[in-house]
């Protein structure tokens, strides 16, 4: 089984031109785009069921409340969460991360613990980190990723000793490189922390299994699996959850409000204060039917064989002029693929490559990805990053290369 | 969509092949500040030494970046080697005028004419007698408006580098 050979046509912002140029989107990484379901999904929730949720006896507020839920239940089934109470609706990654962070951490980190990260995490899974350093005297400690952009596990047993939480991406979304998760959450749990994994690269492209991984946080953010923008999630296992302080107050996430204080509501909405993106999560749970539809691993396979394609194929063009990050081994990586440029005359700026590349509708991104203690260990200030999802075929990474002669062409001088 | 030819002008792909002044000063005399540019990691390095009559008496340019962050650093170099430190921020602000298209004034079809880039657009009323020379080649930027951080990152950073060396 493969994926659809139309699939381009469910994405509307795909078949637009940019001056008689088709739009060729290598930047899934960043975010995804969105397929007709999951517009119209929004758009049908705003047309027939928009009230607000948990509050109207009405019957459009029993509507609001039911898509709202029967989206959590989506997300649970997914990602094989054994309750739909664990799953924790946020607006990204980045807050789910601050949301463990701040209410899992204040109840849990004292002076003097350790968290464990990687060198090829993220910001949303560094900042957090720094901030409590700062707060709160914890010490972040850092898992070396070695020149093959692999995490090097050497000392991990020392890194461990002492520490309450390992934090790491299950998928580099710098180097595609994919972390043995299984591994890490026992060696985490032999030690006596916990387990949390920055899955924001993973849901979209593999099949996830929280419980298989063996991981007791899981973060994820709806955009980039096809959803809209402005929702995320935080799985966590239910004694965890139960046991954690709320993160944000007001209303939705109590059960008694008294001029003496509060009591806090069942969960997952102890966390889910204020109104909730009901639209977002009716867009996360069209998102989800339309990837299962496809079948993850139908997914997956797709990308392996055009992440093969596109290594081979920018090798063949480039030749050593191109240096392409992370795992030589398509199917031990994600559909990431971070490289330097090496022209006639130097380095081609990542900047200049993606400038040149957007006059021939090819979206790429450049700079840092937000992963700055990487790029210094990879020796660079930036590179242009091509990221592939299920909607990007052999066309489209014919497309780059043609346009990488472009701009090499441009900058030999 | 403006095409690459009013990015990459050939005065602007000269400088960045031949930059001017790299290297670096030592400090102190000289003065010495780190710019960077979070969105992309681009990064430059200003030297400056003010004697004390308060010209700028050398300049250096160290730091990485794309050829629109380096080429500016490098006409900015030139233009203010021997100036006073008030002619290079008069100079400053006619730069920043140039580049006076911000993002948030950009919407619609992103046409030149929605952007309200005219020809008006590259006069600069308050500064008048100035000349931007070679500058005037960076005005292409503004059309691609992700890229004016690029240019004008060498600028902020003299910024402080003179606030340094002359404190207003
Ligand atoms: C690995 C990883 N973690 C976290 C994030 C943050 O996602 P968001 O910006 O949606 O919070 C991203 C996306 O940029 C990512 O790639």
């Amino acid at each position: 089984m493969s994926l659809p050979a139309d699939i381009k046509a469910d994405f509307p912002v795909l078949r637009q031109q940019f001056d008689g140029t088709p739009l060729i989107y290598l930047d899934s990484g960043n975010t995804s785009q969105k397929p007709q379901s999951v517009i119209d999904a929004m758009a049908n929730y705003y047309e027939t069921a928009n009230a607000n949720v948990h509050r109207g006896s009405y019957e459009l507020a029993v509507r609001a409340t039911a898509a709202l839920e029967g989206a959590r239940a989506k997300v649970a089934k997914f990602i094989n969460a054994p309750s739909t109470s664990e799953v924790v609706f946020t607006k990204n990654a980045t807050e789910s991360m601050n949301l463990m962070a701040r209410a899992w951490g204040s109840a849990n980190l004292a002076a003097g613990d350790a968290v464990v990260i990687s060198e090829m995490e993220h910001h949303a899974n560094i900042v957090p980190w720094h901030m409590l350093v700062a707060e709160t005297g914890i010490e972040l400690r850092w898992i070396p990723v070695d020149a093959d952009g692999q995490l090097d596990l050497t000392d991990l047993d020392r890194l461990l000793d002492g520490t309450k939480l390992l934090s790491v991406t299950a998928m580099s979304n710098v180097l595609g490189t994919l972390n043995d998760i299984p591994r890490l959450a026992a060696a985490a749990h032999d030690a006596g922390a916990l387990m949390a994994v920055d899955a924001s690269q993973y849901v979209p492209h593999l099949a996830t299994d929280v419980q298989a991984m063996g991981a007791d946080f899981v973060v994820f953010t709806g955009h980039k699996m096809l959803g809209p923008m402005g929702i995320g999630v935080l799985w966590a296992r239910a004694e965890i959850l139960e046991a954690m302080p709320p993160f944000l107050g007001g209303g939705e996430m109590i059960l008694n409000v008294t001029k003496e204080g509060f009591t806090t509501a069942e969960i997952p909405w102890k966390f889910e204060a204020g109104t909730p993106m009901v639209a977002e999560a009716v867009g996360l749970g069209a998102a989800i039917d339309y990837l299962s539809e496809l079948g993850m691993d139908n997914v997956r396979q797709h990308e392996v064989e055009l992440t093969a394609y596109a290594m081979h194929k920018l090798t063949e063009d480039h030749g050593e002029k191109i240096t392409i990050h992370g795992p030589v081994e398509p199917s031990a990586r994600g559909g990431v693929l971070s490289f330097v440029y090496e022209g006639e005359s130097g380095e081609v700026h990542p900047h200049d490559i993606a400038q040149v590349l957007d006059q021939a509708g090819v979206c790429v991104r450049a700079g840092h990805h937000c992963a700055k203690p990487l790029m210094s260990v990879l020796g660079a200030n930036a590179t242009s990053r091509a990221s592939l999802y299920v909607y990007n075929d052999e066309s489209d990474i014919d497309q780059l290369s043609a346009s990488l002669h472009a701009a090499d062409e441009l900058f030999s001088f | 969509m403006p095409g690459l030819e009013d990015l990459y002008r050939e005065i602007i792909l000269d400088h960045y092949r031949s930059p001017r002044n790299r290297g670096e000063l030592e400090t102190p005399p000289a003065v010495r500040v780190d710019g960077f540019n979070p969105l992309c990691g681009d990064e430059i390095i200003v030297y400056i030494d003010v004697a004390d009559d308060g010209t700028i008496s050398d300049v250096a340019i160290g730091g990485q970046g794309c050829s629109i962050s380096q080429s500016s650093a490098s006409m900015m170099s030139a233009a203010i080697k021997g100036k006073t430190v008030t002619d290079a921020r008069s100079l400053i602000s006619a730069f920043k005028g140039l580049m006076s298209i911000h993002e948030t004034d950009i919407g619609g079809d992103g046409s030149e004419a929605e952007m309200g880039i005219t020809d008006d657009t590259f006069s600069i009323d308050n500064t008048d007698d100035i000349s931007l020379g070679d500058l005037e080649a960076l005005k292409g930027v503004v059309k691609f408006p992700v890229r004016i951080k690029c240019a004008t990152l060498s600028w902020n950073t003299l910024t402080q580098a003179l606030d340094e060396a002359q404190p207003v």
